[in-house]
């Protein structure tokens, strides 16, 4: 056998194929955005403007006290059954009369909350708690108002609240977003989110 | 019976380059791609707590940031091991807040300003004494929508 000498490789189509591992990457890649709990404080209130007065039992007291131990309702509890705890209140729905909630499946409990309306967290933290527990304490809470919103939206529109906001944003939702944008404020507005923070204590 | 003349010689012909351009041009577009431009220089500890209830932060443009941490431990000799606030690349005080978001406004068109949003990037491991602080410039200020900017990812994680 002779030998041979290679034959040059034809590289003119390289440049395709690099165009092509460049389109692949460039539809692929995305740029990482931020992401986090969104919250929204409240004004600093006006002078002379007393604040409305709540009853004891629509208000679910949760404190992290300076050694991050939560304590909701003064009694001790883990963060992981916080969402539980919340959704009970939330949902109660001990009304009666004109505070009657009709979509409550609580336990109806008189001495818990009237209705999701009047229902108020309260959140307190020490100066000395930790930040990250106190993300996770939020975290959960919003869950609790995440889960109800997702049940009523699944009942009403036979879609989960999540998936509403996620076509409320999507370019390629088919369908009116007026009227999604309605349904998704009728939901919010069937479990409002009332969430107030007190001021650290010292 | 010349027609498959075998060439002289054994030795390899020499690989063409031309390629080669192609092929940096690529990886240069991927990493133009994919880096995530920061704008700051962090000078604090900056490990962000985990939540699942997340929003995402799109419009960057509309993004205001404040970081709050302990200083990273080259910074630590000159700015203690408290934590601390920084905004744009120099540590800042509590009250430098205010003046940071009227800047910041200063520089947006006017229209825009009810939808900007301040994102705290705190650390973990910071007390919750800074972070209400900040907190009460904000209001006082009336920056009400804020974001407490996570990692994606199971509560559990914060308490390792």
């Amino acid at each position: 056998m002779a030998k041979r000498a290679a034959p040059e490789v034809n590289a003119g189509s390289m440049a395709d194929i690099a165009f092509l591992l460049l389109i692949f990457f460039l539809v692929t890649t995305t740029i990482e955005t931020d992401s986090g709990i969104s919250r929204k404080l409240p004004p600093i209130p006006e002078e002379n403007v007393e604040p409305p007065v709540l009853k004891e039992k629509n208000i679910f007291v949760v404190e992290l006290n300076k050694n991050n131990d939560l304590l909701v309702e003064e009694t001790p509890m883990e963060i992981k059954d916080l969402r539980e705890a919340a959704i009970k209140f939330l949902d109660n729905g001990g009304g009666a009369g004109d505070d009657a909630c009709t979509y409550c499946r609580g336990a109806k409990d008189p001495s818990s909350s009237d209705n999701p309306d009047k229902a108020v967290i309260s959140l307190r933290n020490n100066r000395e708690t930790n930040y990250a527990t106190y993300i996770a304490v939020q975290n959960e809470l919003v869950a609790a108002y995440t889960e109800l919103r997702n049940r009523e939206a699944q009942r009403l529109y036979n879609t989960s609240f999540v998936q509403m906001e996620k076509d409320l944003t999507d370019v390629n939702y088919v369908g009116s977003k007026e009227k999604l944008k309605e349904k998704v404020k009728k939901i919010q507005a069937l479990y409002p989110e009332k969430l107030s923070e007190a001021e650290p204590k010292k | 019976m010349s027609k498959f003349k075998k060439k002289k010689g054994g030795e390899l012909p020499a690989i063409s380059t031309a390629s080669l351009p192609d092929i940096v041009f690529m990886l240069l577009f991927f990493f133009m791609v994919a880096t995530v431009m920061r704008q700051n220089t962090l000078m604090i500890e900056n490990k962000l707590p985990v939540a699942d209830q997340v929003e995402k932060l799109d419009k960057k443009d509309l993004v205001m940031y404040i970081y709050a941490g302990k200083p990273s431990s080259r910074y630590q000799s000159s700015a203690g091991t408290q934590a601390r606030i920084q905004l744009n690349d120099k540590f800042a005080e509590v009250s430098d807040v205010k003046a940071f978001i009227l800047a910041e406004r200063e520089a947006k068109r006017e229209e825009l300003i009810p939808f900007l949003t301040t994102a705290l990037k705190v650390d973990g491991n910071t007390n919750m004494g800074l972070v209400g602080d900040i907190k009460k410039e904000l209001r006082e200020v009336n920056a009400l929508k804020i974001n407490y900017t996570t990692r994606t990812g199971d509560v559990g994680q914060n308490f390792q």
